[in-house]
């Protein structure tokens, strides 16, 4: 067998190969809150690592001090969150709209940075302990590998909220007109759409769906400031993979990208870090647009 | 404004000092620069709270040594050697530094070593693990106070043995530290009779550790050896907790585990785990003093890492005021001659390698119903004589010891 002829045991790889799949949910849900908002505001969005760490931190502090419990949290968090991205959309990245790309990135790192700073000094860079909702707590065995409720909540979870975008963007009229927005915005504002509304609220939802991954993410990892920082080049590679913008390309890459890590991390640990930008060269030499981009 | 004042009192004594009774400490100011992690994975275990040490260090201290004013000067490393040695570099070069401190990660302490080394200046590592720092990587100046990879091995590591625990695998931070707590383990469990069935080196920082247990289970070991620190810890503990490892019958040893570790954990995950500490603040009257006062000024009980700092720079100053000369090799001498005897160690001996020796303490993290309040979460099993955990002299590699 192909696992045995590598030295490895099936439990092994199959184990692997599920965790991989756990954690390409989280690459697919950020990097498709990064995919959306690229398309309609063109805006390569360095903060998105930031608000999902925000999310994380809004139903932790949601449960410290309103007692709220984690269902409620991961309504509340995103909306908070999604709130707070509407409210840097009005006040700085709509005055750079129409300039170069390189303006977004900059105004965005460096907000990143802020936010990040800001909270490591508020609480510290261990992070805070937010633990898994009792009725989630647990596990069932496989036969291969122990699997928590949690992460298979996670994943679930992460299928729905992709494949509900996935349709409200490709197959209702709010996505047509948002497609439009991107397409030709003056054409469509000429038609009576409020396309400046549309684009903040897309930000609006992008951002949500990074904090949705943050509230997943608490109890996973710790609530700690630095949890986006650490994943967000990753996700941003993802998305280059799957090509700028594309809805589609960045669930599928992100799930994919999840299982390719997972096995790294069986045959060479050391390079798991790695080998996601790996993909990324190659398939920026072959295909430059990425795997589902459209080339103009 | 601070920063301004300071320089701007080290001006004035600059001028005043000029053939006065100071003649001996150069440039009229003994300046310290501790340099540490203020932002990432260790700044909790180091970064901020080293600052505030070293300046109660100097408070406490009056001040002034040998009629000098002392200053602290501090930066953000960033966990980059790198940026760690062209900041040491600077401030040796151009900011009249005399002492480097803290310098947690191996790394950054291995690249400012070159710099104290080449600039004749005194290194003061708290925070950075690697017992090469006082053998094969070792300098005449470089000073190593709060514990080493040796004498956590020595700690958790034969106390689990002991135990039965005696077959072993390891997770391990891929980097210098990671390896030398790895190698410094698994001399100990060999020599216990035990064996270690395998590792995985995961990159340094990671954030999921799923996967890395899930080898661990897989390799049948006993034990599950933690070679890495702060955040990675954290996480690899919750992993294991979350994937069923403990209940299943594997034991987790951390074998760099720090108050703040537990603390960000909370004890009903922590509980059980023994780890090897340097210091606890609630040992004595004079730690819990010296403790409360910091916890004052931070909101946090200290970690060892920041309770050395304290330490180290106290005994630098007490050289200094001794000999009344900030002259490198004239004050290490005096610093190996005189006991450290605080609050942090007694009896502590400096040796010729660099080697900070004194007793080290193995603990077992409270259950949430051993508790009676915050920060109480350590019962201390054994103490560690200090030979024991840093092994003799004879036994270091170190060149120039």
């Amino acid at each position: 067998m192909f696992s045995d002829l590598l030295g490895i045991a099936p439990q092994v790889l199959f184990g692997q190969l599920l965790l991989g799949l756990i954690n390409g949910s989280f690459y697919a849900v950020l990097s498709l809150g990064l995919a959306v908002i690229f398309g309609l505001l063109n805006i390569v969005n360095f903060a998105h690592g930031a608000l999902y760490m925000l999310g994380a931190f809004a139903a932790w502090l949601l449960g410290k001090y309103l007692h709220i419990d984690y269902w409620g949290a991961l309504i509340l968090a995103p909306l908070i969150v999604g709130f707070i991205g509407v409210v840097l959309d009005r006040f700085l990245l709509r005055r750079l709209a129409g300039v170069d790309h390189l303006y977004g990135l900059l105004l965005t790192f460096g907000l990143a940075m802020l936010i990040e700073g800001l909270f490591v000094k508020m609480f510290g860079a261990s992070g805070q302990p937010f633990a898994a909702p009792k009725a989630l707590n647990g596990g069932v065995n496989l036969g291969f590998m122990f699997l928590p409720y949690y992460r298979a909540w996670v994943v679930v979870a992460s299928l729905v909220v992709c494949a509900v975008t996935w349709y409200v963007f490709e197959r209702t009229k709010i996505g047509a007109y948002l497609r439009a927005g991107t397409e030709n915005p003056k054409l469509l504002q000429a038609f009576g759409v409020n396309v400046p509304l549309l684009t903040t609220l897309a930000y609006g939802y992008g951002v949500a769906l990074a904090a949705f991954a943050g509230v997943l993410a608490a109890p996973i990892t710790q609530v700690n400031p630095l949890m986006g920082s650490n994943l967000i080049i990753v996700v941003f590679a993802v998305v280059v993979i799957g090509g700028m913008g594309s809805i589609m390309g960045a669930i599928v890459t992100g799930l994919s990208m999840g299982v390719v890590e997972g096995l790294t991390k069986v045959f060479w640990p050391e390079a798991s870090s790695t080998i996601i930008f790996i993909v990324m060269a190659i398939v920026l030499v072959l295909r430059p647009a990425g795997l589902f981009g459209r080339t103009n | 404004m601070k920063f301004l004042k300071n320089f701007m009192v080290g001006v004035s004594v600059l001028a005043l000092s000029a053939g006065a009774a100071q003649a001996e400490i150069s440039d009229g100011v003994v300046k310290i620069g501790v340099l540490t992690d203020m932002s990432g994975t260790y700044s909790d275990v180091a970064g901020p709270g080293t600052v505030t040490a070293a300046e109660m260090a100097i408070e406490d201290f009056g001040g002034t040594v040998a009629g000098a004013p002392i200053e602290v000067v501090s930066a953000d490393h960033q966990n980059k050697a790198d940026v760690a040695a062209n900041k040491a570099r600077e401030w040796g070069d151009t900011q009249q530094v005399d002492a480097f401190a803290e310098l947690v990660t191996t790394s950054v302490a291995m690249a400012v070593f070159e710099v104290a080394k080449q600039q004749n200046k005194i290194a003061l590592v708290s925070g950075a693990a690697s017992s090469p720092l006082t053998n094969d990587a070792c300098i005449p100046s470089g000073l190593h106070w709060t514990y080493n990879t040796r004498a956590l091995a020595v700690g958790t590591g034969s106390a689990i043995v002991k135990e039965g625990g005696d077959s072993w695998y390891f997770l391990t931070a891929d980097y210098a530290f990671g390896e030398s707590l790895q190698r410094d383990v698994t001399a100990v469990v060999e020599a216990g009779g035990g064996k270690v069935l395998g590792a995985s080196k995961h990159p340094f920082p990671a954030s999921d550790f799923s996967s890395f247990v899930l080898q661990a289970q897989a390799s049948g070991a006993k034990i599950i050896g933690l070679a890495n620190a702060g955040g990675d810890t954290i996480n690899a503990i919750k992993a294991a907790n979350e994937f069923g490892i403990v209940s299943a019958g594997q034991k987790i040893a951390g074998l760099l585990v720090f108050l703040s570790d537990v603390h960000a954990l909370g004890l009903e995950t922590a509980q059980g785990l023994l780890m090897t500490a340097s210091f606890y603040w609630d040992l004595n009257d004079e730690t819990r003093a010296w403790s409360q006062r910091f916890y004052e000024r931070t909101g946090k009980m200290p970690t060892g890492v920041q309770a050395g700092v304290y330490s180290s720079v106290t005994h630098y100053l007490k050289a200094i005021e001794a000999t009344g000369t900030d002259d490198t090799d004239t004050v290490v001498a005096k610093m190996r001659e005189m006991p450290v005897d605080d609050f942090f160690a007694q009896n502590g001996v400096l040796r010729s390698d660099g080697r900070m020796v004194h007793d080290m303490y193995l603990a077992e993290v409270k259950s949430p119903e051993e508790s009676t309040g915050p920060w109480d979460y350590l019962k201390i099993v054994r103490v560690i004589p200090g030979e024991e955990a840093y092994g003799p002299l004879s036994e270091s590699t170190c060149p120039t010891k």
